[in-house]
């Protein structure tokens, strides 16, 4: 399914003290399977502009659409439209309310108004996604870990079986093995079933490593986009902008700077391993 | 949207009324509701509308803020106005309808009694939407501080109607996010049965109740943590002081409740529809 953002602006509170422009003519299209990586500096609009992108705030200006079809065109739509775009909120384990983990994941597909055994199974296959054992299915969400329940929660958004997953910063606050099995498991899940991932994040290592487009917002609009190893180089603009390169990028450059011949658009670990290791044989020959 | 809904809400603007001391506008606020049960005629309300109007006026907060409040207690002054119309005994019979009888008297009781709710309303609007929460309460415990000597805990009612301030918009943001958390996940919050709204209810109030415990036992931590033990012996960071703008405040305050008993006697004179 593919998103189509037109001329999207977005004021809060208009017509008072306290109005807010939060996105300025916004235009953008993000295709079917695309792994998209948003960053922006605090209050550059990430969090505004997806909520839009399942009809949970209304634009002021501008439209959004899915497959072609804008979403507010119908209003009865609007619970198809977030079914097939899954929303995970910053700090989502907030949301959760059940009695046990099992039917709280249950929730969104329950509204969606599923049949029992696909709500089963939707519900079964998004805990394995997200790592949670069958221990914990009939725990009180409320006795899990920090980190287990914030899967829980993602999990609740997983279940819906979105064709678009949207998730806003779902590593904030977790541990180092947290946050990789979260991300691996959105990795997983992008590439079996090949949905399209919008991951906003503050770690410049977690969007080079994972996304395939990388779209760049300040001051609510949007300032670049493209792959990594377009958009990392421009560090100069990233950092007036509060942000930055991924941190390895900036090793590679001081190597540079000393003398080393190395290629200047290595921006994850993974890679400057292998480069590392390709130099070090060479200079031993 | 939720943020629409105004409890106490400071309106962010400079003005002169802005800057009067909380202590002061909260004197000229009580003096004001007082005086309005004094006023009987409606060449009284039209003063009464003049002075808040220009009051209004140089607050600088758009007119829209100060009328919300209206909407809330719309309910209570059509209520009121009904039972006033019936119930008012009066000589001159504007209409008969079976057993109810509708007087000259009564519609003008009616009228005067929704336009002193309307008043009391607006009036108060003004003192809360301009002055910060913090300076109110702060106003509110210097003026309570004398009865502490006779056991009133003043700086603990302060503290308690602070926080609890503090804590409206903090509290409505919440059930914002987690209204639209559950929606994004097929929450209907609109329509059903009424025991299908009620609940509904259950995945917003849960997560609610639990934020909120746990944003007064972080408070509650982060307070003893800093040595806070309550009002002995504390000094404030802000030292108010009443300045020459806060005594023509309450010179213009005494012209009004002047003119207002002025008025009081004119009514005796004119006739009581006036
Ligand atoms: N409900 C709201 N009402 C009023 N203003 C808001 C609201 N939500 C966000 N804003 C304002 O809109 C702007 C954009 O906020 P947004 O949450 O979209 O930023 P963000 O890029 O997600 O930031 P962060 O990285 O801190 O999450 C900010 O200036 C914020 O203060
Ligand atoms: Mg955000």
């Amino acid at each position: 399914m593919s998103i189509t953002i037109n001329h999207l602006t977005h004021i809060y509170n208009p017509g008072t003290a306290f109005e807010k422009k939060a996105l300025d003519d916004v235009n953008l299209q993000i295709e079917t399977g695309e792994f998209i990586g948003l960053i922006g500096h605090t209050g550059s609009g990430k969090s505004t502009l997806i909520q839009h992108l399942n009809g949970l705030i209304l634009p002021t200006q501008g439209e959004i659409l899915l497959d072609g079809e804008n979403i507010h065109k119908d209003k009865m739509r609007l619970k198809e439209v977030r079914r097939r775009v899954g929303l995970a909120f910053q700090y989502p384990e907030y949301q959760l309310f059940e009695m046990t983990v099992y039917r709280d994941v249950a929730f969104g597909p329950t509204n969606m108004k599923l049949p029992a055994d696909q709500i089963h199974e939707n519900v079964i296959s998004a805990l394995q996604t997200v790592g949670l054992g069958e221990e914990v299915y009939e725990q009180s969400p409320f006795e899990l870990s920090g980190g287990q329940k914030r899967r829980a929660a993602i999990a609740g958004v997983l279940a819906m079986n979105p064709e678009i997953l949207i998730l806003d910063e779902p590593t904030a606050g977790l541990d180092p093995k947290g946050r990789d099995e979260i991300l691996d498991a959105i990795q997983n899940l992008h590439e079996k079933r090949k949905i399209t991932v919008i991951l906003v994040s503050h770690s410049m290592e977690d969007v080079a490593r994972l996304a395939e487009r990388i779209i760049v917002m300040h001051r609510g609009k949007v300032a670049m986009t493209g792959t990594p190893k377009e958009i990392f180089p421009r560090v100069e603009e990233l950092e007036q902008m509060g942000l930055a390169a991924p941190q390895i990028s900036y090793v590679f450059h001081q190597l540079q700077e000393r003398g080393y011949d190395l290629p200047a658009d290595v921006f994850t670990t993974e890679e400057a391993k292998e480069v590392l290791l390709q130099f070090l044989k060479q200079v031993k020959k | 949207m939720i943020r629409d809904i105004t409890i106490g809400q400071y309106y962010p603007v400079a003005s002169p009324i802005h800057r009067l001391d909380a202590r002061v506008k909260l004197a000229i606020t009580f003096i004001y509701i007082v005086t309005l049960f004094f006023v009987d005629s409606f060449i009284g309300y039209f003063f009464v509308m003049l002075s808040l109007g220009a009051v209004i006026a140089s607050s600088k907060v758009p007119l829209r803020f100060m009328l919300r409040g209206i909407k809330s207690i719309m309910v209570i002054i059509v209520f009121t106005m009904i039972i006033n119309l019936f119930t008012t005994k009066g000589e001159t019979l504007l209409l008969e309808i079976g057993f109810l009888r509708i007087t000259w008297e009564g519609v003008a009781v009616a009228l005067k009694m929704s336009i002193r709710l309307v008043f009391l309303i607006v009036g108060s609007s003004v003192l809360t939407l301009t002055t910060t929460p913090i300076h109110l309460t702060d106003g509110i415990e210097s003026i309570l501080k004398p009865f502490s000597k006779i056991g009133v805990p003043s700086h603990e009612i302060a503290m308690m109607m602070t926080i609890a301030l503090r804590f409206i918009p903090t509290l409505l943001d919440e059930t914002d996010k987690i209204m639209k958390a559950q929606q994004a996940r097929g929450a209907d919050f609109d329509t059903g049965t009424l025991k299908e709204k009620a609940q509904s209810l259950i995945p917003i109030l849960v997560p609610l109740f639990i934020s909120a415990f746990r944003r007064a036992e972080e408070l509650a931590t982060a307070m003893e943590a800093r040595c806070y033990h309550g009002g002995e012996n504390r000094t404030r960071m802000h030292v108010v002081s009443i300045g020459r703008r806060d005594f023509v405040a309450f010179a213009v305050t005494a012209v009004y409740v002047c003119i207002i008993f002025l008025l009081r006697h004119a009514a005796e004179i004119v006739p009581f529809w006036i």
